[in-house]
């Protein structure tokens, strides 16, 4: 088990589970990452955050901080 | 004559706007939704030119803000399902990208259960013919149960089409909403079933039922439903979570995004093996090293042609040709002429023409500057700003896109708080407007040139670079300071964006948003403007005796005289650099020609001679310091303060954001000049040293202090 945070620019992988509740959780499944969606992370902003990855077919931003409740595997 | 009312609904960057313009045209009218920031567009479909228009019906069209769902997190998603549910327009034109199927059919889902007809505009086909995939509009029309329309809005290609396919539509009856998997739908049932009595419309009855399903806070509210009716519910939604196996509104989310999967699935064909030109445009533009200095040189751009060059030319011209000699001369002898009296001609000369002409010469610098941020904004650029500067700027509470309008404060605060505008969540776009103006602007540098000059000869190098850094420094102290009280309070938004296909904006939709700024800020500001510069001419031009008298008499001097103790404690308590810092009010230039007339120098600039001289007797190196910066940092002009105004579009905000500006130009100023009396000066530690010291106390405490926002869990669903 390990969170978006963790992947490796240029890695794909495939959600298992979202951690964290309320505006956050739902924000980020409105933006399409639900459980077996797959994504890829794209690369990281040049002062080290956000991330960004594809999902879906478009790019999508997201803070590592954030990142950390989407479990992938 | 019926009117019909189409609600124009699609997630961000699907080209929404550009429709709206393309169906509207000119007729468009610009406001805000009751109670928000958030932008209000309505306009008159454009009929001209088609047969028989006589017998059609009005058509107004009202956009939306572009939104991703029917959430009630966000005050755009919340404005949008009221609209839909409580106004009920009679159709709705959903505004799908085609290249971006998947996540705009989930917004569609949603709009399927409003019960209300609907027509898809399944735009950006031009795109998706390019990049080589095939959507097949016919299957999409079928498994969705509404007409699908192919348009290219940015080409205008379809448009017209999709209008009047929307038109037609409104006879038809609305399309079936999706159907969930059993359980959830039994759950949803029984749901309905306790709703029976509450909601009469059986559309809207499974409309509730979803909201309450997913626990939709807002929903609760509206439908104010009894304490056993709630339980009831909650029990039936406890019993589906336990079966499914997570909580109710990941289920329905998933079950939407499975739905429209296959949906998509059926009607696209992806061409997989394909770079976009946009992702070879990321390659270089967000890569590691070379973002920043893109970004840099980008700014560099827009800031030199904008503010430094072009601009300046047109904005001088505009001060100093227009208003300055045509039109002030023209009507000075047209008003001598028919023999005015003098005090209705310095009234009209001075006063109205002075002070409006000195802000409408900002317009065509504004809208320059508006071209380049419309511009990078339609292309996808500002989405990249956002994402290579969010980590500097979201420690302070704002969005990397706050930058923006800091830079442009440097030259200007006026354009640089309407910049906000670009900016999505409110509250980050009200710190900005709240922090802006501390950059200090163009007009503030002659007051750094005369202290300078005047208290610092031969060593002042370091005087205007000081006043940039302090700035910098209360946008920072600002932002962590603010971020912690209730008037930021609630959940920080979530920055989860879209990073949205680069592509080339339509030159309409730049004019017209161009025009649209421009307007609003010569109607909205400009009255404020006309009224406040009346006034101030009248207040520094009158005694209290209600005749004319010189300056040094006039009822702004005894103004100027009443508040002098108040600045007393920061170091300039005389009674000229009181009313200095009063008629700055009207315009920051007005501080040295007001020293300069007070101090009896005529003419004087800030780098007369006479007048450094004069300025140099009246202060301490402290004491000056003290004064210019709380010239820099308190209430900006009138011009910015109508900004603000503009584009908090609330009275109570507006009295906050300069409220702040002022208190914390006080205590800044306080603290210089008590310490640097005592530090630099030599002077014994008085009472004042100890309310600076108490001052600086609570200032660390507001920075320090726990964040009471923070303490607030999660689960109350806040939306602002």
């Amino acid at each position: 088990m390990r969170s978006l945070r963790d992947m490796q620019c240029g890695k794909s992988a495939v959600v298992v589970r979202l951690a964290g509740e309320g505006a956050l959780k739902r924000r980020i499944m409105d933006m399409g990452i639900t459980k077996g969606t797959n994504i890829t992370v794209r690369k990281v902003a040049p002062l080290g955050d956000p991330l960004e990855v594809t999902v879906r077919g478009y790019e999508l931003t997201i803070r590592k901080a954030d990142a950390e409740n989407i479990i992938v595997e | 004559m019926k009117k019909i009312k189409i609600a124009l609904v699609g997630n961000p960057n699907s080209g929404k706007t550009t429709l709206f313009n393309d169906l509207t045209g000119s007729n468009q009218y610009v406001g805000n939704w009751p109670g928000v920031t958030v932008e209000k567009k309505e306009g008159r479909l454009r009929m001209t030119g088609k047969p028989g228009r006589e017998k059609w019906p009005q058509v107004i069209i009202v956009d939306l803000p572009g939104i991703y769902s029917l959430s009630p997190y966000t005050m755009e998603e919340v404005i949008t399902r009221d609209f839909l549910v409580l106004e009920r327009p009679d159709v709705i034109l959903n505004i799908v990208d085609a290249s971006n199927l998947e996540r705009n059919l989930y917004l569609t889902s949603q709009l399927m259960e409003c019960g209300i007809p609907m027509v898809i505009a399944l735009n950006m086909m031009d795109v998706v013919k390019k990049s080589g995939d095939i959507v097949n509009p016919d299957r999409l029309s079928a498994a969705l149960g509404c007409p699908v329309v192919e348009t290219s809005a940015v080409k205008g290609d379809g448009s017209m089409q999709a209008a009047l396919a929307a038109v037609r539509q409104v006879k038809f009856s609305p399309p079936a909403p999706l159907k969930f998997g059993e359980t959830v739908e039994s759950t949803l049932g029984m749901i309905g079933h306790v709703l029976k009595n509450k909601v009469a419309n059986e559309v809207l009855k499974r409309w509730y039922s979803i909201k309450l399903f997913e626990r939709d806070e807002k929903v609760r509210e509206q439908l104010a439903l009894s304490q056993s009716d709630l339980d009831k519910i909650e029990n039936f939604i406890k019993v589906c979570e336990a079966e499914l196996d997570d909580d109710s509104e990941s289920i329905i989310t998933n079950e939407r995004y499975e739905r429209v999967t296959s949906i998509a699935a059926e009607s696209l064909q992806r061409n997989l093996n394909k770079l976009s030109a946009s992702d070879k445009i990321d390659r270089i533009v967000t890569n590691r090293w070379l973002a920043l200095p893109i970004f840099a040189a980008v700014m560099f751009i827009v800031y030199y042609i904008s503010v430094s060059s072009v601009g300046t030319i047109v904005t001088d011209w505009m001060n100093e040709t227009l208003f300055g000699s045509w039109i002030t001369g023209g009507v000075s002898s047209l008003l001598e002429s028919v023999g005015a009296a003098g005090w209705l001609q310095s009234l009209i000369v001075d006063g109205i023409i002075g002070g409006v002409g000195a802000v409408l010469g900002f317009v065509p610098q504004m809208m320059i500057l508006f071209f380049f941020l419309s511009f990078l904004e339609d292309c996808g650029y500002m989405a990249r700003v956002a994402f290579i500067m969010d980590r500097i700027f979201r420690k302070l509470g704002l969005s990397g896109k706050s930058f923006i309008p800091m830079l442009i404060s440097s030259g200007c605060g006026v354009p640089g708080i309407m910049a906000s505008r670009t900016i999505e969540s409110e509250k980050d776009r009200k710190m900005t407007i709240m922090v802006t103006t501390f950059i200090p602007c163009g007009a503030k540098l002659p007051i750094i040139a005369l202290i300078a000059g005047a208290m610092f000869p031969g060593s002042s190098w370091w005087v205007a670079p000081s006043m940039y850094f302090l700035g910098i420094l209360m946008v920072i102290l600002s932002g962590i300071i603010l971020k912690k009280t209730p008037l930021f309070s609630g959940e920080p938004s979530p920055f989860v964006m879209e990073l949205p296909q680069y592509h080339m904006p339509a030159a309409k939709n730049l004019f017209l948003h161009i025009w649209e700024r421009g307007r609003a800020f010569i109607v909205k500001a400009g009255t404020v403007i006309f009224v406040a510069s009346g006034l101030i001419w009248f207040l520094s031009n009158f005694g209290w005796n209600l005749r004319m008298v010189d300056q040094d008499e006039s009822i702004l001097a005894s103004i100027g005289h009443f508040i002098t103790p108040m600045f007393s404690p920061l170091g300039f308590g005389d009674w000229r650099a009181a009313v200095a810092t009063v008629t700055g009010l009207a315009a920051k230039e007005n501080v040295v020609s007001t020293l300069s007339v007070l101090l009896g120098v005529s003419e004087g600039a800030e780098s007369t001679p006479a007048l450094l001289a004069s300025v140099a007797g009246m202060f301490s190196m402290v004491s000056a310091y003290a004064f210019m910066v709380f010239n820099m940092l308190c209430a900006p002009c009138v011009a910015a303060i109508g900004a603000i105004h503009r584009e908090m579009g609330s009275v109570k905000w507006t009295l906050i954001a300069v409220g702040y500006q002022t208190a914390l130009a006080y205590i800044i100023s306080l603290l210089i000049y008590q310490f640097g009396r005592v530090l630099f000066l030599g002077h014994t530690v008085s009472a004042g040293t100890i309310a600076a010291i108490a001052a600086a106390l609570i200032l660390i405490w507001l920075v320090v202090r726990p964040d009471s926002n923070k303490k607030i869990k999660p689960p109350q669903k806040a939306t602002s």
